[in-house]
């Protein structure tokens, strides 16, 4: 492939759940390969993401999945500018695998390192579908393990608005996936059932207010108000409706999320929004948000599924801004589960 | 020793009552059915230790350490956890046998290598009572 100077070509790794992953990015917006291997399968019989499965699962896949990606991109290694990898937030032993392979191929072919935070990552994923989009904007980041809004002031800055005081939405719908029998991963169960079946207005579950913060979600009490309902169906002896279940449930979270990101919006006036992560592929969600933003004159943008889910082209995108900012890690870069959005 | 409580806000005081009187190097076991109130008590628990940073769910990362409270906060949630051999690779002895003060969701998921002298804390609901009603079951600790 022929490249002009001042081309930056990036080979990120991302490896900090479920997915052992990497991608050739070009210029932070260009995605030359994306390879994901994911062990969802592995799970399912476990109802959840097993951490010691994940990363002996990530220990075996990393190799080859990193010679696909660059295989594919038709780059040569020698041409890399930089290599990526998430090095946190996540499972400890999962990220260890890709921080490690990371810096070594970097020691090896003596080139720059560079460590992005996975979230950074998923709202990066909008400039590889959105090459039009542009700092500023505010983004509504929703998955497994995180429900942050967010404002993107610049790249690789940010200013949290609001998060999950308790569970993350996704993490919401795996567990009463979980509880109404439809197993593992919830979100795409639960979005499947409901695409077809199930009154989204048949049961009134409560959008839990947060008291200090009006862009906080707290999606607990929206888990335990289902629960109760199971309970009290169980009690009387009444047969649940699963579908009807799901798409209240699944309205009273979409709900919560899009009032307070259209909100938000309007109050710091932007025109723009984005969404990211896993529970940004929900159509529902997807829906509800598109017809807000319309009638509030925002601009919506979300990645094309494969990318809202995690991946390692979004760690490229990130790190492009990253890397042409001087952004350089060395070779001390450690696996940090507990990493804080904004944090360098 | 047994409590009742009746609303999330009584559940929330009695476990920051239990945090304020939390010492170093003691596990507290938190067990319950889902949605019973577990990151409820973990967040007053973490209030009575004077950790003022937002505590919750840390079902994704399995722990989550605080450390801007009267001691080091080490906040489990093992539910994602298949085989206790697991917890091996999280460090886990790093925290049991620390310097701060353990408490673990869904503990009875990881019983072989709880230590003997934990503290056990079991919420239970009676639907009978009211959707707010808590028994809250204490071994190993005087209030």
């Amino acid at each position: 492939m022929r490249m002009s100077d001042k081309d930056v070509t990036i080979l990120a790794i991302e490896s900090s759940c479920d997915e052992t992953a990497a991608a050739v990015i070009r210029n932070g917006r260009e995605c030359l390969s994306s390879v994901i291997s994911t062990q969802i399968a592995l799970h399912t019989e476990f109802g959840g993401v097993v951490p010691e499965i994940a990363s002996r699962k990530h220990i075996e896949k990393i190799t080859p999945v990193v010679d696909e990606a660059i295989r594919m991109s038709g780059v040569d290694l020698k041409d890399m500018d930089a290599i990526a990898v998430t090095y946190g937030p996540g499972l400890v032993g999962s990220l260890l695998v890709g921080v490690a392979f990371a810096k070594s191929m970097a020691f090896a072919l003596d080139k720059p390192l560079i460590g992005v935070h996975h979230i950074e990552g998923h709202i990066a994923a909008n400039f590889l579908t959105h090459p039009e989009l542009e700092p500023p904007f505010a983004c509504l980041v929703v998955s497994g393990g995180h429900t942050h809004l967010v404002v993107v002031k610049d790249y690789g800055e940010y200013e949290i608005l609001g998060r999950t005081r308790d569970d993350a939405a996704g993490e919401a719908f795996d567990k009463v996936a979980r509880a109404i029998g439809l197993g593992y991963p919830g979100g795409p169960k639960i979005d499947k059932l409901c695409k077809t079946q199930g009154n989204p207005h048949a049961i009134a579950f409560p959008q839990a207010k947060v008291n200090g913060s009006e862009y906080d979600f707290s999606f607990s009490g929206i888990k335990s108000a289902v629960l109760n309902y199971i309970n009290q169906a169980q009690m009387k002896g009444e047969e649940i409706d699963r579908a009807d279940l799901a798409a209240s449930f699944q309205h009273a979270v979409v709900s919560a999320l899009v009032n307070r990101a259209v909100g938000a919006s309007k109050e710091y006036g932007f025109k723009t929004l984005a969404m990211a992560g896993g529970v940004a592929s929900n159509s529902y969600l997807r829906k509800m948000m598109d017809e807000e933003c319309e009638k509030a004159g925002i601009k919506l943008y979300y990645p094309e599924p494969i990318l809202c889910t995690d991946n390692a082209a979004m760690i490229g995108a990130a790190a492009y801004y990253e890397y042409i900012k001087g952004v350089r890690h060395g070779y001390d870069l450690n696996a940090s589960p507990n990493l804080k959005l904004g944090e360098r | 020793m047994v409590f009742e409580t009746f609303s999330p806000d009584e559940t929330y005081e009695l476990a920051r009552r239990i945090g304020e009187k939390a010492a170093a190097g003691q596990v507290y076991l938190l067990n319950g059915d889902l949605g019973v109130g577990k990151t409820l008590f973990s967040q007053g628990f973490a209030a009575g230790l004077g950790v003022s940073e937002y505590v919750n769910s840390p079902t994704f990362t399995i722990m989550q350490i605080y450390d801007d409270g009267r001691l080091p906060m080490y906040h489990f949630d093992v539910y994602r956890i298949g085989d206790v051999s697991e917890m091996d690779e999280i460090g886990y002895e790093e925290y049991f046998y620390g310097e701060g003060v353990c408490l673990i969701e869904w503990a009875e998921l990881v019983e072989e290598i709880l230590p003997d002298d934990a503290v056990s804390i079991l919420i239970e609901k009676d639907i009978a009572r009211g959707v707010d009603y808590r028994k809250i079951s204490i071994e190993g600790l005087e209030l």
